[in-house]
C-alpha cells in the first residue's frame, strides 16, 4: 500500500519516503475520511449505529494533531503511531480494526519499502485485520475492499488500477447481506446499502493511490 | 489465592454501571470489580484506554474475566488484553456471555474462589 511506482521501472526498487512525502500521505489519508464524515455517518445510520463518521473523524483529527511528530519518525514508527492513535481515539470496532491495519504495516514494512515489500506488508495487514475481526471477505465489511485492493496491488496494478478496484469493491457491498458487525443484526434489511467500513477503506486507499499516482 | 476479578465493558456507561451494581449486590466486595462504558469522545462506544485501565483496577493474581456487550466492546477488549505485559496477558479472558447475566454469574462463581477458566465456563454456559 505504501509504495510508489519504481522510478527506474524495476519491481524491487526501494522508494524512500522523505518527511515531506510522509506528511502529504498521512494528511491525505486523514482528510479523505474527515472530509467525508457526513457520507460515512449517513451510510452507518442506514445499517449500523451511525457513529462511524464521527468516530473516524475523531481518530484522524488526533492523527493530524500529531502530524509533525509522526512525519519525523521512520516509516514503521510513523505507521505504528497512526495505528495506536486510531486504537485510542476511534472507539467502536473500527478503531482496533484500522489500528491493527496500520500497526501491522508498521511492523512489516522497512523504512524504504520495495514494491514487493509493500505488497507483502499489505497482505500481512489484511490477514491481521481478518484475525482481529474474526471475519473474512463476503460479510459486508471493510475486508470486502481491503482484499480486492490488495489483490490488485499484488498483481502489479498501478495506482489508478488499485484505486478503481477499491472504489468498485465498496460499491459491490451494496447488494451484500451483512453477516458480521452491527449491520448483521438487520439481516435482509442490510441489503441495498453500502457498508460504511468498506467505504472508509476505499476512501483511504484512494487517497494513498492519488498521492502516488500524482507523483 | 485472590478471587478472579470482573470487568464489565458496555457501549453505555449506564449499562456498565448498572450491571456492576447488580454484581455488587450479589457478591459484595469479595470480587475485584471494575466497569467502563462510552468512547473517548464521551458518546456511546468503548475505549481501548479505558478498558486497559479497568483491567488494572480489577486486577487479581487469579486473573480477570471481561464481560462485553456488542462488537466494538469485544474487539477493543481483545486489543487491550494483547497490549498487556506477557505474564498478565494470559490471565485475562473475554467471556462469550450476555453482559448482565454473565457478569452476575461470573462474579458469583469467582466469589467462591473458582479459577479463571471455571469462571469463564460457567458464565459461557449461559450463552445461546
Amino acid at each position: 500500500m505504501i509504495s510508489a511506482e519504481p522510478v527506474d521501472g524495476r519491481q524491487d526498487a526501494r522508494v524512500p519516503l522523505d518527511e515531506e512525502r510522509k506528511r502529504r500521505l498521512i494528511n491525505a489519508i486523514a482528510r479523505s475520511v474527515i472530509e467525508r464524515v457526513d457520507e460515512l455517518t449517513a451510510l452507518d445510520s442506514a445499517i449500523g449505529d451511525g457513529d462511524h463518521g464521527a468516530n473516524m473523524k475523531r481518530g484522524f483529527e488526533a492523527v493530524l494533531q500529531s502530524l509533525d511528530s509522526l512525519t519525523a519518525m521512520s516509516l514503521p514508527d510513523s505507521l505504528k503511531g497512526v495505528g495506536m492513535t486510531l486504537v485510542a481515539k476511534v472507539g467502536g470496532a473500527s478503531g482496533p480494526l484500522y489500528g491493527t491495519l496500520f500497526l501491522t504495516l508498521g511492523k512489516e514494512l522497512p523504512d524504504a519499502p520495495s514494491r514487493a515489500a509493500a505488497a507483502s506488508g499489505f497482505g500481512a495487514a489484511l490477514a491481521a485485520v481478518k484475525a482481529r475481526g474474526k471475519s473474512d471477505v463476503g460479510q459486508k465489511t471493510m475486508l470486502d475492499v481491503l482484499e480486492p485492493a490488495f489483490r490488485a496491488f499484488a498483481a502489479g496494478g498501478d495506482a489508478a488500477t488499485v484505486r478503481a478496484a477499491a472504489l468498485a469493491a465498496a460499491e459491490r457491498t451494496i447488494p451484500m447481506r451483512a453477516t458480521r458487525g452491527r449491520a448483521s443484526f438487520l439481516g435482509e434489511r442490510s441489503i441495498g446499502h453500502m457498508d460504511p467500513g468498506a467505504r472508509s477503506a476505499a476512501l483511504m486507499i484512494g487517497a494513498v493511490c492519488d498521492e502516488f499516482g500524482a507523483n | 489465592m485472590a478471587n478472579v476479578g470482573i470487568v464489565i465493558v458496555s457501549h453505555s456507561p449506564k449499562v456498565a454501571e448498572g450491571a456492576a451494581e447488580m454484581v455488587r449486590q450479589m457478591v459484595g466486595d469479595d470480587v475485584p470489580l471494575a466497569w467502563t462504558g462510552g468512547n473517548s469522545g464521551g458518546g456511546l462506544g468503548t475505549s481501548f484506554e479505558a478498558i486497559t485501565d479497568a483491567i488494572q483496577r480489577a486486577w487479581s493474581d487469579a486473573g480477570v474475566a471481561i464481560l462485553v456487550d456488542l462488537g466494538g466492546a469485544e474487539t477493543n477488549s481483545e486489543m487491550a488484553i494483547e497490549s498487556l505485559p506477557a505474564p498478565k496477558r494470559k490471565k485475562v479472558v473475554v467471556c462469550n456471555a450476555p453482559i448482565v447475566e454473565g457478569a452476575v454469574i461470573a462474579a458469583t462463581e469467582a466469589s467462591g474462589g473458582s479459577d479463571l477458566e471455571t469462571v469463564r465456563r460457567v458464565a459461557e454456559e449461559l450463552s445461546p
